[in-house]
């Protein structure tokens, strides 16, 4: 393989575990506050694309994209109300169940109202422009991608230590009780950390889609597990863990096809997932718990 | 030396830290055959600690468990904790010995827990039959295929006449959380039992009692210790109880041990009597 | 007194086994005739083998495993493999030929039940060790991984002289005759019952109640969870080989995540921890299933097409369901009950009590 192909693959790579990154952040805020997997935010980001087409059959891309934003922040506060919230007090499997069900529902709403067939995601053409830098070419969105997601993940860090509604994350995410007897108002925490989640996952989707260039109804079950695996690769509760995770995850599957082995390059994700659990269950980031006896 | 012979349980320098937190710090200490013995010491002391490191739930960092002259638990600090150990007492090599809980249980030591640990949605007899299981002999397919009724008649019969013992036959068809809390502690004594062990650890088994339950209390644990041939390893905070039953005391404060002796010893030990009045070190001198 | 109501029950379960009995033989003489009923019925007896070994994990052990399809895969594609007669494999594997391990590799369905059952096991033994130390959520997502990483690993293009990959494998033997299907499947649940209610029954009730207290028990947390999980993949292996002779044919995406949802499905609508809740919901959830299809063609009311009925409606009615169980009903149908007959009766006695106490409430009101 040629420097330039290799060069060429990184940046692939690099660009996919880019968007892994921003939806793997939506696992690892939720999962960190209220230790739940949620199952449907694979989905949440699959009904971003299909948002996406929608808006974009009327609307210029300046205004779609932030009127996407906001209809899949809609959505997944929403589905937080509706499916997680009256089981706060439920047994965890319960409330695991529940979220399983929501991306079941979500994906048959899908085939029902799209149908299974992908259909075509629109363009928007300054992201597809192609680029050459030496002897490598890649369209726009290839470089927005790990850049956007390294200036998002600022932000969100910033928001996370510096701002009130951080620090009130931060401690629902430490000690559920005692937060909500600091006066903390849990729900209203859990809506915006659902909103940032569902946000990040509409971004993602953008990015994501410009290069795949179809969605289905179930483009986004597999991406939500392997970017659930990439949150627990880099620590769960971590942000740079998830995208750290995100990138490894990114890099090792494009290796994968790139070699020829892309059957087994979902595969890679679980491989990945059970080692690090093997070796350190906390992920690369996480801090270690201990049950009390 | 003479105490030697009749042995059942000693820990040597038995260290677990946390983190920077040393929750216990070379811990030494015997119980011997038929003796009841408290560990008291007050809160955050590390008494659970010590128990959950002879009891396998834990890896102590350092220091040696021995089980009827048998060694059960020993380890060395390794990885991170060479450099971070901040025990009291210098590691000096020790083969590394390790068993689960399960092993720990089947060489019999028994334990109950601070915060009641039954299996809530059984039964009350369920509770106590699957003691019974582990010491059964059976497999899975002679089990499932019933070829093992004769083991499972005498699981049963053995599991009837300790709840007639302890007196909580007629409550057997009860689920174990319905029980009222003192019963909810009798029945977890009760399984202990089951397990048919030589050495009891009872942990705070008169907590959230009256001082009547507590007298029935006292009378009961010297009760099951002649006529199981125990001996009884507790953590208490009731002194009445403590100083009643025990033949000797260990104090804990801050992980270390402070004092060691009979009842009456520890009733006049002013380093005790502090550790509980919270007085400061410098006033010591 | 109490021995009369023991031998009565007796007697309605005599009398019930033989009801079904009577009509198996009635619709095996004209199953011609039946064979839509039929086929419902055998789905759903295979669903329930399925639910029922998930739920002696899931409700019994306390393990929240996700992993199902791919076991079913795995036993699906065993009893495949070594059914499809000899003289058939040519046409099956006419696309890429077929490999010289398997050519004649040949047994009678139930020996290929029993290897299914064994190899499906022995893929759970491994994966068991790794993936059991998880704490809940990590087990669900880690099995769902592992189910499809068998599911990509069937579907290869390396293992195409095996799987046939993506043609799928075609002239599998269908059941020799009803009772075989429905005896097999009644075997399976029959022995997972005497499990649960045998003595390691109660060590797996006990490791769900309280991993910590169980240890304090004498049981080594791994060795029987991982015992558990073994036996569960065994009938689940089974039930995809069940599965294989019924669908006749077979590929690679049947047994895709959505397949694991369904059971997921029948187990938590008929109670997590009811052995007959699973097999009731296995019936329900079918049956369901089938009736509710009227949801996806087109309805025309007086010549007005009513706009909602298309193909998928059904399957978004079905989600819906789930969630109104999740959120409304969480203990399903039974809970963690079991059926008995004195428990139907206190039902049927009570319905008219209920009946008239709505009645009279309904009276009350309007007075």
């Amino acid at each position: 393989m040629s420097l330039t192909t290799f060069l060429q693959q990184c940046l692939t790579g690099i660009s996919l575990g880019g968007a892994y990154a921003l939806i793997a952040i939506g696992y690892t805020l939720v999962y960190g506050i209220l230790r739940l997997i949620n199952f449907a935010h694979g989905d949440i980001f699959m009904m971003a694309g299909y948002f996406m087409i929608f808006a974009m059959a009327s609307l210029p891309w300046f205004i779609a994209v932030p009127l996407v934003l906001l209809v899949t922040v809609l959505l997944g506060v929403s589905i937080e109300r509706v499916a997680y919230r009256p089981l706060r007090t439920a047994p965890r499997m319960s409330v695991m169940i529940s979220a399983i069900g929501v991306s079941y529902l979500l994906q048959n709403l899908a085939t029902y109202l799209f149908t299974a067939l992908p259909k075509g995601y629109p363009e928007i053409p300054f992201l597809k422009k192609i680029f050459q830098i030496g002897g490598l070419s890649a369209s726009f969105v290839t470089f927005l991608t790990p850049v956007l997601t390294l200036i998002i993940v600022y932000v969100l860090i910033v928001l996370i230590n510096k701002t009130k509604i951080g620090m009130a994350m931060r401690a629902v995410s430490k000690d559920y009780d005692t937060a909500a007897l600091m006066g903390i108002k849990i729900n209203r925490v859990i809506t915006f950390t659902f909103a940032v989640g569902s946000l990040l996952a509409a971004v993602g989707s953008v990015l994501y889609f410009t290069d795949r260039m179809t969605v289905f109804p179930f483009s986004g079950s597999l991406p939500g597990l392997k970017c659930f695996v990439a949150a627990v690769f880099g620590g769960i509760g971590s942000i740079p863990g998830a995208v750290i995770g995100g990138f490894i995850l990114g890099l090792g599957e494009t290796a994968l096809v790139a070699l020829g082995y892309s059957t087994f390059s979902d595969a890679f994700t679980f491989v990945l997932l059970i080692i690090i659990l093997l070796i350190k269950p906390t992920g690369l980031f996480g801090e270690k718990t201990t049950d009390k006896v | 030396m003479a105490e030697q012979k009749s042995n059942i349980l000693h820990m040597e320098h038995v260290t677990m830290q946390f983190g920077g937190v040393v929750a216990v710090n070379g811990l030494s200490l015997d119980v011997n055959e038929g003796e009841i013995v408290a560990l008291i010491g007050p809160n955050g002391a590390g008494k659970t600690t010590a128990f959950n490191c002879v009891t396998g739930i834990y890896e102590p960092t350092y220091g040696k468990v021995d089980f009827l002259g048998e060694t059960i638990l020993s380890n060395m600090p390794k990885g991170k904790m060479t450099k971070a150990y901040a025990g009291d007492v210098e590691p000096t090599l020790l083969p590394i010995t390790k068993n689960t809980p399960d092993v720990i249980t089947k060489k019999g030591i028994a334990r109950t827990f601070q915060n009641i640990r039954l299996f809530g949605q059984l039964t009350v007899f369920d509770n106590v039959l699957i003691a019974k299981h582990m010491r059964a002999k059976q497999n899975v397919i002679s089990a499932t295929l019933r070829f093992n009724h004769a083991e499972e008649a005498r699981m049963r019969a053995e599991t009837m006449a300790l709840l007639e013992e302890q007196d909580l036959a007629h409550l057997k068809d009860e689920i174990a959380t319905s029980l009222p809390y003192g019963l909810q502690r009798r029945l977890e004594i009760a399984r202990a039992l089951a397990t048919e062990p030589k050495l009891l650890l009872l942990d705070e088994p008169a907590a959230g009692m009256n001082p009547q339950e507590t007298q029935e209390l006292t009378d009961f644990i010297k009760k099951i210790r002649d006529s199981y041939h125990l001996s009884i390893f507790m953590i208490e905070h009731h002194m009445d109880l403590v100083m009643q039953i025990s033949d000797r005391i260990y104090v804990l404060d801050f992980g270390k041990l402070i004092a060691n002796g009979t009842p009456d010893e520890i009733q006049n030990n002013q380093r005790v009597i502090d550790a509980y009045l919270g007085v400061s070190d410098d006033a010591e001198n | 007194m109490k021995k009369a109501i023991v031998s009565k029950n007796k007697l309605y379960t005599l009398i019930a086994l033989l009801v079904v009995i009577g009509l198996l033989a009635f619709l095996q003489v004209n199953s011609a005739e039946y064979s839509y009923p039929i086929s419902i019925l055998e789905r759903s007896a295979i669903y329930a083998v399925v639910a029922v070994s998930m739920n002696l994990l899931t409700g019994f052990t306390g393990l929240f495993s996700l992993g199902q399809a791919g076991f079913m895969a795995i036993g699906a594609y065993t009893v495949a493999i070594l059914t499809i007669p000899v003289d058939n494999r040519p046409s099956v594997y006419y696309v890429n030929g077929i490999s010289p391990v398997i050519e004649n590799l040949h047994c009678p369905f139930w020996m290929a039940l029993i290897i299914a059952g064994l190899l499906a096991a022995a893929v759970a033994a491994l994966i068991g060790i790794p993936v059991l130390r998880l704490k809940s959520d990590y087990l669900a997502i880690a099995t769902l991984g592992f189910s499809e990483i068998i599911r990509a690993i069937l579907a290869a293009p390396q293992l195409d002289r095996i799987t046939n990959g993506s043609y799928g494998l075609k002239n599998i033997p269908g059941f020799p005759n009803l009772f075989a299907a429905f005896g097999l499947c009644a075997l399976c649940i029959g022995l997972m019952v005497l499990l649960i209610n045998s003595s390691y029954g109660r060590a797996f009730k006990a490791l769900r109640e309280d991993e910590i207290a169980a240890q304090a028990m004498g049981l080594n947390l791994f060795h029987y969870k991982e015992l558990a999980f073994v036996i569960s993949s065994f009938f689940t292996g089974v039930g995809g080989g069940l599965l294989a002779m019924f669908m006749r044919s077979i590929e690679a995406r049947t047994f895709s995540i959505s397949l694991t949802y369904d059971i997921l499905l029948i187990v938590v609508l008929g109670g997590i921890g009811s052995v007959t809740g699973s097999v009731l919901g296995a019936f329900l959830v079918t049956a369901g299933r089938e009736w509710l299809r009227f949801f996806d063609n087109p309805l025309t009311i007086g010549g007005v097409q009513i706009p909602l009925f298309r193909s998928g409606f059904r399957m978004v009615i079905f989600s819906i369901l789930l969630m109104v169980v999740v959120l409304f009903y969480r203990r399903g149908i039974m809970g963690s009950n079991e059926f008995s007959w004195d428990g139907l009766g206190r039902l049927l006695k009570s319905i008219p009590a209920r009946l008239s106490g709505k009645y009279k409430s309904k009276k009350g009101e309007n007075a």
